[in-house]
């Protein structure tokens, strides 16, 4: 998040055209999580496609109420201890003026919260796709609810809250590699090194089952990226925000080719799963990156992350572990990659003069912080979410049936199916509008 | 009568309707199948990781006829779904009691 910039003690004054372009940014930003949601829903078979809608799209209404009661002053409000913020006037917004600005920035402090309110949406949706058709869905609910609070909203404190430690170090996180991506990352693979594979995993054939459904999914995350990161500036008023915005396209750009360019030679074919996955690698890694680096230093970083991901998605087949949607190779992998990569191209022209390893700076310290930063956040999210999917596996349970599981979970925790492929209507009987709730809870259509 | 049955590869569904049209069929059924002969399936990667797909998609196309045009039937079918590579499909008959129109209740060949 971008440093105080204004000068002196002139006191900022609203500024239209930041507040116009903070709200764009915030729209654009709350769609990528339905954009993730279909990318996510697309890789998945048939029978679990709007589960996988679902837990994306949950995270919008539960989040949402989180950050208005009591996340925004956790994660932005007076420190305490480094570690966690608070400001009870932000607790339920009671005591935010509709034209209070945002510390000094010129952008209202409502725009500020609502913006860093899709962020907080979309950082647990992230999660999801490691947990593929098999989480119950209170649980995932329940997860996510708590998961915000012990998780997310420290870790946005540390990162880019005022006296957070991360933020006092001084490392680097324009828009979130370390908060939201390797943040994310880490908690998936806390979570599924606890509940486990899902049935048939390396055993059974899990084809994506809709791959348009996939690059829309892509289509969308991309175009909402813009405001993810250009907004993350605040502002426009020196180009940062436009130098990110521009970063941003060919860091994605670059990683795609390189993740079709790897895939060709290793598979033999250029995939649209691969041109999106490469995508999303490389908007992961720019995340973090692009307000440091020059658009030559962004191609480096895309193609570097492009392969890295292609390269890690790989990887849990070898160690055995069910990251089914590949979160920990492309979230995890592609934070880390974009974080770290700050330490070698950060060229000391973008949001700050700090400089990287290729740039001049022979000694590494820009490198260590980011290490530390990347440690730090990746260490507490992955024990916490471990712990968090352990009590909730003890106490209600994290797993649906292995019955329900296999029969497609679509119907077992939502009574709906994604497609009717029938003509004759899929084999529904009746329309039976007064149907009793419990008798609609309880019914099972066997599969 | 005989019913035709050809299960054939899916885009020489046009030319094999055109065909059966220019014979003189009047109706025939068409649905969406899918199996695999000595053609096998194929390979597709999603990540990087390889799937084997066995059952590759086909079209199962039924015709009813009277037992004298069934062998020349069965050729025009043959002819329009061949293209000279593996998976081209293959082509039976088989005796049919009776059909009834439903509209009408004619039976046997009236009925086609």
């Amino acid at each position: 998040m971008a440093p105080a910039i204004t000068l002196a003690a002139e006191a900022p004054k609203l500024s239209a055209a930041n507040t116009g372009f903070m709200l764009i940014c915030s729209a654009l930003v709350m769609l990528m999580t339905p954009g993730l949601a279909f990318f996510y829903g697309g890789m998945v078979r048939v029978k679990s496609t709007l589960n996988m809608l679902m837990m994306s799209f949950i995270s919008l209404g539960i989040v949402t109420i989180l950050w208005v009661m009591f996340g925004f002053s956790m994660a932005f409000g007076t420190d305490s201890g480094s570690f966690i913020g608070w400001n009870s006037d932000w607790v339920g917004l009671t005591g935010v003026d509709k034209g209070e600005l945002w510390g000094t920035y010129n952008i209202p402090l409502l725009a500020f919260m609502v913006f860093q309110l899709m962020f907080a949406i979309i950082t647990p949706a992230l999660i999801s796709g490691a947990l593929a058709d098999r989480v119950k869905f209170s649980a995932w609910a329940l997860f996510i609810t708590l998961w915000a609070t012990i998780v997310y909203f420290p870790v946005a404190h540390w990162v880019w809250g005022e006296g957070g430690w991360a933020f006092d170090l001084g490392v680097i996180d324009f828009a979130g590699g370390t908060a939201v991506h390797i943040n994310a990352g880490a908690a998936a693979l806390g979570v599924i090194l606890v509940i486990g594979k899902r049935v048939g995993f390396k055993r059974d054939p899990m084809r994506p089952h809709s791959l348009p459904l996939v690059m829309l999914g892509a289509g969308l995350l991309w175009f909402g990226w813009f405001g993810f990161n250009a907004g993350s500036w605040l502002g426009n008023d020196d180009g940062v925000g436009t130098l990110m915005f521009v970063n941003t396209q060919v860091a994605t750009a670059a990683a795609m080719l390189a993740w079709l360019a790897y895939e060709k030679i290793r598979h033999g074919a250029f995939t649209t799963l691969g041109a999106a996955s490469g995508a999303v690698a490389g908007l992961v890694a720019i995340t973090p990156a692009g307000g440091s680096v020059t658009p030559m230093g962004a191609i480096a970083v895309g193609a570097i992350a492009g392969v890295l991901c292609a390269m890690a998605v790989g990887l849990k087949y070898k160690f055995g572990y069910d990251d089914s949607l590949d979160v920990v190779g492309v979230h995890l992998v592609g934070g880390i990659a974009g974080s770290l990569l700050i330490g070698f191209f950060a060229s000391g022209k973008g949001q700050s003069e700090a400089t990287g390893v290729f740039y001049g700076n022979h000694s590494f310290d820009q490198l260590w912080k980011q290490l530390a930063g990347v440690g730090g956040v990746l260490a507490y999210s992955l024990i916490v979410s471990a712990i968090l999917a352990f009590a909730l596996d003890k106490t209600i349970g994290m797993r649906v049936p292995e019955d329900d599981e296999v029969a497609g979970i679509d119907q077992a925790e939502h009574a709906e199916t994604a497609y009717d492929f029938s003509g004759a209507g899929g084999g529904a009987a009746k329309t039976a509008v007064t149907a009793p709730v419990a008798a609609v809870a309880s019914k099972k259509v066997d599969a | 009568m005989k019913l035709i049955t050809a299960v054939v590869k899916p885009h020489r569904l046009d030319e094999i309707k055109e065909a059966l049209q220019a014979f003189g069929v009047h109706g025939l059924t068409v649905t969406e199948a899918s199996g695999y002969g000595r053609q096998r399936g194929h390979t597709e990667v999603y990540r990087g990781a390889e799937y084997t797909v066995d059952l590759v998609p086909k079209i199962r196309i039924e015709v009813l006829v009277e037992d004298d045009d069934a062998e020349q039937l069965i050729d025009v079918v043959v002819k329009a779904a061949r293209t000279g590579k593996i998976g081209d499909g293959k082509v039976w008959s088989i005796p049919v009691d009776t059909a009834v129109r439903v509209r009408t209740g004619e039976r046997g060949p009236d009925a086609l």
